[in-house]
C-alpha cells in the first residue's frame, strides 16, 4: 500500500515537473511553444517595454518546474538571488516606518502600453509596494489580499533584533534567496522598490511604534 | 419584531465564528443586488451592437450578417457557446473578438491596424464602449443559456488550449507573475476581490467564464474576455498584449475548456 502511494506520489511529481511527458506520440516542447507565442503576442513600439518579457535563469527554472523546483535547483535559485542584494547607502535597514506606512499601501507605477499607461507626473515619488493587496498588516486595514501570509503584529512576534531587521529587508529585496520560486516579487531586484524605501517598509513592520505593531 | 433583531444581531455575531468576515459578507450583498440581469446596462448596450451588426459599413459597403462565427454564415444561436474553434479560411484558432476582427476585414474592407487603432472604451475619461465591443456583446448574447462547448478535435485546437495552458503557468515581467499566481488556489483574494481558482476547482472556472462578457460596474462600461486578459497583463506590468494573439486566444481556449458544460449567463455584471 504504502510503496503503491510512493509511486503514485512520484508519478504526480513528475507530472507537475514536465507536463509534455503526459502527451502521447512525438514529445511536444510546450513551454518552448508558449515563449513563441509570447514573442508573437505582445506589441512593440513607443509605450511599449519587451524587455520586460525577458525569462532570467532563475523565472526559467520556475517556469520550467512550474514553481517546484528539484532541492539541487532551488539551493542554486537560493544561492544566485542572494547575490543580488543591495543595501542603502550607509548601511541603515531600518528607515521611516511613516513613508514605510504609504509604501505599504501605495500600488501605483510601472503599468506601461499604448492604452492606460501610469502617467509619469504621479510617478515621482517612485512606485509603491502594493504589499497591502496580498498580505494583511495594520489591523485597520479591512481591504488586505490573502495570497502571502499575515504580517500582522509582525515585530511584535519576532522582535526588533539585527537578525530579523536584515532578514526582512533581504526577504522584501529578493524574496528567492529564500525561498526558490516564491510567488513573491522580487521587489528590490526588479528595482521595483529602491533600498531606501524597503529599509521603510522594514522599519513599518518591525517597529514598535508602528501600527502593526500595536 | 425584538425575538427577530436579537436574533440578527446572533448571526452577526457568530459570522466571523463561521469563517465569514463582516467585509466579505458585505461584499456579496453587493455583488447579489447586481444580479437583476434586466437591470443590466450592458442589456441596452448590446441593442447598439445590433444595428451596427446590421448596417453596412466599411470600404466594401457591407453588413457582418454573412459573417461566419463557426455553425454557418450568419447563425449567432449558439456560435458563441462553440468558441474558440478552429477556422479554415485563416487556418488558426479564433475566439469571439478574434473572428469579429476577421470578418471586418474581410466583409466589410476594414484594415486591422484602422480596427485595432481604439480597441476599448477608457473608463477614465467616461467614454461608451467602442463598436468591436458592442459587437462582441451583441454576438455573445445570442447564446446565453446555452452550455459551453468548444470543438477540441483539431490539431489546433489541442495545441491552442494545450500552450495556454503553458501560458497560464508562465512567469514574467517585473512582478514575475504568472496567471497562477493569482488564480491557482482556492479562497483566496487580492486586496478585497475575491480570486477564482481556473486550475483545481472547475467550478469556479465555470462561475466567471459563463458570466463574460460582462458589465462592470467601476468601469461603467461592457467588457469582454480580451479586455479581461489585457487587463490582467496590464496590472502584471507588461507591455500591452495584443487583441486577438495567439497568447490571449490560447489562454481563452484553455479557460473555457476548463469551464466546459457551465450554462451561459450573460451579460455578468462585477464590480
Amino acid at each position: 500500500m504504502n510503496r503503491i502511494r510512493l509511486i503514485a506520489l512520484t508519478c504526480a511529481a513528475l507530472g507537475a515537473a514536465t507536463p509534455s511527458m503526459a502527451q502521447k506520440g512525438p514529445k511536444i516542447d510546450v513551454q518552448a511553444l508558449a515563449n513563441q507565442y509570447i514573442v508573437a503576442s505582445f506589441l512593440p513600439g513607443e509605450g511599449q517595454d519587451l524587455s520586460r518579457l525577458k525569462q532570467d535563469e532563475t523565472i526559467q527554472a520556475c517556469n520550467q518546474y512550474r514553481d517546484n523546483p528539484p532541492d539541487k535547483v532551488a539551493a542554486a535559485i537560493n544561492e544566485r538571488e542572494a547575490k543580488t542584494i543591495k543595501y542603502p547607502d550607509g548601511g541603515k535597514l531600518m528607515g521611516d516606518w511613516k513613508n514605510g506606512e504609504k509604501l505599504y499601501a501605495g500600488g501605483f507605477g510601472m503599468r506601461i502600453g499604448r492604452i492606460e499607461p501610469d502617467p509619469p507626473a504621479r510617478q515621482k515619488g517612485g512606485n509603491g509596494g502594493n504589499c497591502y493587496a496580498c498580505h494583511a498588516a495594520d489591523p485597520k486595514e479591512i481591504a488586505f489580499g490573502t495570497l502571502g501570509p499575515s504580517l500582522m503584529g509582525y515585530g511584535k512576534l519576532r522582535g526588533t533584533g539585527d537578525d530579523i531587521i536584515k532578514y526582512t529587508y533581504d526577504k522584501i529585496y529578493n524574496a528567492q534567496a529564500f525561498t526558490a520560486c516564491s510567488q513573491m516579487p522580487r521587489m528590490g531586484y526588479h528595482g521595483i522598490l529602491r533600498p531606501e524605501q524597503i529599509a521603510d517598509i522594514v522599519a513599518y513592520l518591525i517597529s514598535p511604534d508602528s501600527p502593526v505593531n500595536k | 419584531m425584538t425575538k427577530l433583531k436579537t436574533l440578527a444581531a446572533g448571526i452577526a455575531l457568530l459570522m466571523p465564528a463561521l469563517g465569514m468576515s463582516q467585509e466579505l459578507k458585505t461584499a456579496d450583498e453587493y455583488r447579489a443586488a447586481l444580479q437583476d440581469k434586466f437591470a443590466n446596462p450592458a442589456t441596452l448596450i448590446a441593442d447598439r451592437g445590433e444595428s451596427l451588426f446590421k448596417e453596412k459599413r466599411g470600404p466594401k459597403n457591407a453588413s457582418l450578417e454573412k459573417c461566419d462565427f463557426g455553425k454557418g454564415p450568419g447563425v449567432l444561436k449558439g456560435a458563441f457557446a462553440e468558441l474558440p474553434r478552429y477556422f479554415k479560411d485563416t487556418n488558426k484558432v479564433e475566439d469571439l473578438e478574434s473572428r469579429i476582427v476577421t470578418c471586418m476585414v474581410t466583409l466589410q474592407g476594414f484594415t486591422e491596424a484602422e480596427i485595432k487603432a481604439k480597441l476599448f472604451g477608457s473608463q477614465q475619461v467616461n467614454e461608451p464602449n467602442t463598436d468591436l465591443e458592442v459587437l462582441a456583446l451583441y454576438i455573445a448574447l445570442q447564446s446565453d443559456g446555452m452550455k459551453i462547448n468548444p470543438p477540441l478535435k483539431h490539431p489546433k485546437e489541442k495545441e491552442a488550449r494545450m500552450v495556454g495552458e503553458a501560458l497560464f503557468f508562465t512567469r514574467h515581467g517585473l512582478m514575475d507573475f504568472s496567471c497562477a499566481t493569482c488564480h491557482a488556489s482556492d479562497n483566496k483574494r487580492i486586496r478585497l476581490q475575491e480570486l477564482g481558482n481556473f486550475v483545481g476547482n472547475k467550478k469556479d472556472a465555470q462561475k466567471t467564464m459563463s458570466t463574460w462578457p460582462t458589465y462592470r460596474v467601476s468601469h461603467g462600461l461592457a467588457r469582454n474576455m480580451q479586455h479581461r486578459m489585457w487587463d490582467c497583463m496590464w496590472q502584471m506590468r507588461l507591455p500591452d498584449v495584443d487583441y486577438a494573439s495567439p497568447v490571449t486566444v490560447a489562454l481563452i481556449s484553455f479557460l473555457t475548456d476548463q469551464a466546459r458544460g457551465a450554462t451561459l449567463n450573460i451579460p455578468g455584471i462585477r464590480r
